[in-house]
């Protein structure tokens, strides 16, 4: 088990013939992800990687059956890649595009309620389920199979905290990187909900960073909710207020959004939250520790 | 990306939305012009920055008379204005707004801000203008009004009405409020802003209603299709370094430490400038070469930290996904080529081809300390620095 993808996932990718597109779709097929159509309008009839391309993502859909996208399609026209997803029915739109203007994304979300499609992103790496089904652009080979939940506002620090487990034997059930923008289609609560909901997830992993306050509305519903213990961490604490770091949805304004409330308000919620980057690893397995899942969770080779 | 009030009154004008009369100016020459075209017996002296915080800080000043124009224009001219926004450092004054003076009856605040909890862009009120929307929010929550906007339909006429009947609006001049919002509104969303904050809306004594400060800030995300305002940047309002990053799409900015970063990723800059802090150092920079960098883009970005003076040591943090390994790794043997590395550098390299980005380090020749992880990256180039 997992949540969002497995082995038996159908993908197709929006913008299949860009560059980045093109060598992730490699690489997503190198991992064993059934990536089965290509969308970028007006090639159809033509193949990336032994891909049939489609002109618009109905046809791709008809053809294939694919229910996941997954969208490389570049920022001016990324939102009407995801509306055109959503129009299709697909089940899930993983959009890795950085730099869609937000107004853009708050049209989307108002078209997208009441709709069949759940969008991850933008601006993220994507959603991973360890030896089944890669999505997005991490790099596969840091994962293993296991019973971890991953979930991140940044794309790098998912690698990291993934690869800390992996080198210390917790592999992952998935890792879902839900991206740095201020309006994103799936937010901590929901991914938390899909990890409590998943039998093959003992224990989760939340990354956080300063800017808005997803992270806190996450720690009280995993105080009311949370069957599972959930260990935090928070970047930029040495980040300096008004500056937007990085990712659009990162900056801390008027007070608001700094690490520092978001811990206090974690640690409140009864969630340890690791004091540096480099041990995010360690504080969930001393945590897994306390819960005795230590050894349930170790990945037995 | 911000730009000055008098820029920002220009797009309100544009949108039917009332301001006071007002000319901008660069010279005391051009600002006592300025105050003779406007005719009016008072106008008022004001300090074009982007910080905010100019009048407490001596940035604006009413003149009775031209000579006081003269006067207080030579004043505030060349003087650098600290405010608590400019930092210790502050910010010369390089352009003056010379607006004529108001018969003002009393101050309200109006602000649109994109929520991200709702996904939706929110218009604020409240009737305590003048003061930091941030002090009213804590001192007095329930006097800020919120009216959240369906990007489907827009601002709706009974919404504005609300707000204005929320801020005591007397009943005449609700007429002139709601027409004020509806076009700060159009603003905001047709020239894709982030923040759009008036403070105060005054209303006057001859029954008019006016932004009598205005101050946008745009989504630098959106200004590929909002020529008009990408032109409106003032470089002498940012960081030299800041502004050759962004000319090479590198999300930089300038802090105070001696340890420069080069990172791939926001999250894991901002995460590489916490884990320096905490073993000691301080980080120089907040460097994100961003998914889509070319060895080009890597050059250019390790050129821009060697060009701070204050940088003793230097720490590339990479963790490929989208960003290969071997780019960065070209990119840092090729600036280091063009213009030599005389400080320590510590590399740590994982994900997408790190064998082959190790290899190009390795095969380079230059004198590089090699990091297993990013705490241990961290402590080593502390170490050396020190």
């Amino acid at each position: 088990m997992s949540i969002l993808v497995n082995k038996d996932t159908k993908v197709l990718v929006q913008g299949i013939t860009g560059s980045t597109a093109a060598f992730h779709t490699k690489e997503m097929l190198a991992y064993g992800t059934k990536i089965v159509a290509g969308v970028t309008p007006g090639r159809a009839g033509e193949e990336v990687e032994g891909v049939p391309v489609f002109n618009t993502v109905e046809d791709a859909v008809k053809e294939t059956g694919a229910t996941v996208s997954v969208i490389y399609v570049p920022a001016p026209f990324a939102a009407d890649a995801i509306l055109e997803a959503v129009d299709a029915e697909i089940d899930l739109a993983i959009c890795i595009t950085e730099h869609i203007p937000v107004l853009d994304m708050v049209k989307v979300k108002r078209y997208m309620e009441g709709k069949k499609t759940r969008l991850i992103g933008p601006n993220c790496p994507g959603v991973i389920t360890p030896d089944e089904c890669k999505v997005g652009i991490m790099p596969g080979y840091i994962h293993t199979k296991g019973h971890i939940g991953v979930v991140s506002r940044s794309g790098t620090l998912t690698y990291e905290a993934v690869h800390q487990l992996s080198e210390q034997g917790y592999g992952q059930s998935s890792a879902v990187g839900i991206g740095g923008d201020p309006v994103n289609g799936t937010n901590f609560i929901d991914v938390l909900k899909a990890y409590n909901d998943d039998p093959n997830t003992y224990a989760v992993m939340m990354i956080g960073e300063i800017g808005g306050s997803a992270e806190e509305e996450a720690a009280r519903w995993i105080k009311e909710n949370m069957t599972k213990p959930v260990v935090g961490f928070i970047g930029g604490v040495t980040a300096p207020p008004g500056k937007r770091m990085g990712h659009a949805g990162a900056i801390i304004s008027g007070g608001q959004g700094t690490a520092e409330e978001k811990i206090r308000v974690m640690n409140e919620c009864g969630i340890e939250v690791a004091e540096t980057p480099s041990v995010m690893g360690e504080t969930l397995i001393k945590v897994l520790k306390d819960n005795k899942l230590e050894e349930k969770c170790k990945t037995h080779a | 990306m911000n730009i000055h009030e008098y820029q920002s009154k220009e797009i309100l004008r544009e949108f039917g939305v009332s301001v006071p009369n007002g000319h901008v100016a660069f010279t005391v020459d051009e600002a006592v012009e300025a105050a003779e075209k406007l005719g009016t017996d008072v106008s008022v002296v004001k300090a074009q920055i982007h910080a905010g915080g100019r009048g407490k800080a001596g940035g604006v000043k009413v003149a009775q008379n031209l000579d006081e124009v003269r006067t207080y224009a030579g004043e505030i001219l060349g003087k650098t204005l600290v405010t608590p926004q400019t930092g210790p450092e502050g910010t010369e004054v390089k352009r003056l707004l010379i607006e004529e003076g108001c018969d003002i009856q009393k101050e309200y605040y109006i602000g649109l801000v994109l929520d991200s909890g709702s996904s939706r862009v929110v218009m604020m009120g409240s009737e305590e203008g003048g003061t930091e929307i941030e002090e009213v929010a804590a001192a007095t929550p329930e006097k800020i009004f919120q009216e959240v906007i369906d990007p489907g339909v827009g601002l709706s006429g009974y919404q504005a009405r609300r707000l204005a009947f929320n801020l005591n609006i007397p009943k005449e001049l609700v007429g002139k409020v709601v027409k004020f919002m509806m076009g700060l509104y159009q603003a905001f969303v047709e020239k894709d802003c982030s923040i759009a904050e008036i403070n105060p809306l005054v209303t006057t004594g001859d029954g008019d209603v006016m932004a009598l400060d205005a101050k946008f800030n745009f989504d630098d995300n959106a200004l590929y299709r909002q020529k008009d305002i990408a032109e409106l940047r003032d470089l002498d309002e940012e960081d030299p370094k800041e502004i050759e990053a962004s000319e090479y799409d590198l999300s930089y900015i300038s802090l105070d430490g001696d340890i420069g970063c080069m990172v791939n990723g926001a999250g894991l800059a901002m995460a590489t400038m916490d884990i320096i802090k905490h073993y000691g150092g301080d980080p120089a920079n907040f460097l994100d070469v961003g998914g889509g960098a070319t060895a080009e883009k890597v050059t250019e970005a390790f050129k821009i930290i060697l060009s701070d003076e204050n940088v003793k040591g230097i720490f590339v943090n990479i963790f490929g996904g989208i960003m290969k390994c071997d780019v960065i790794a070209e990119g840092v043997v090729e600036a280091t080529k063009q213009v030599g590395l005389e400080i320590p550098l510590v590399v740590r390299l994982e994900g997408t081809n790190v064998d082959l980005g190790k290899k190009i380090l390795d095969e380079s020749g230059l004198n590089i300390t090699s990091a297993d992880s990013m705490g241990d990256g961290a402590q080593k180039i502390v170490e050396m620095v020190k």
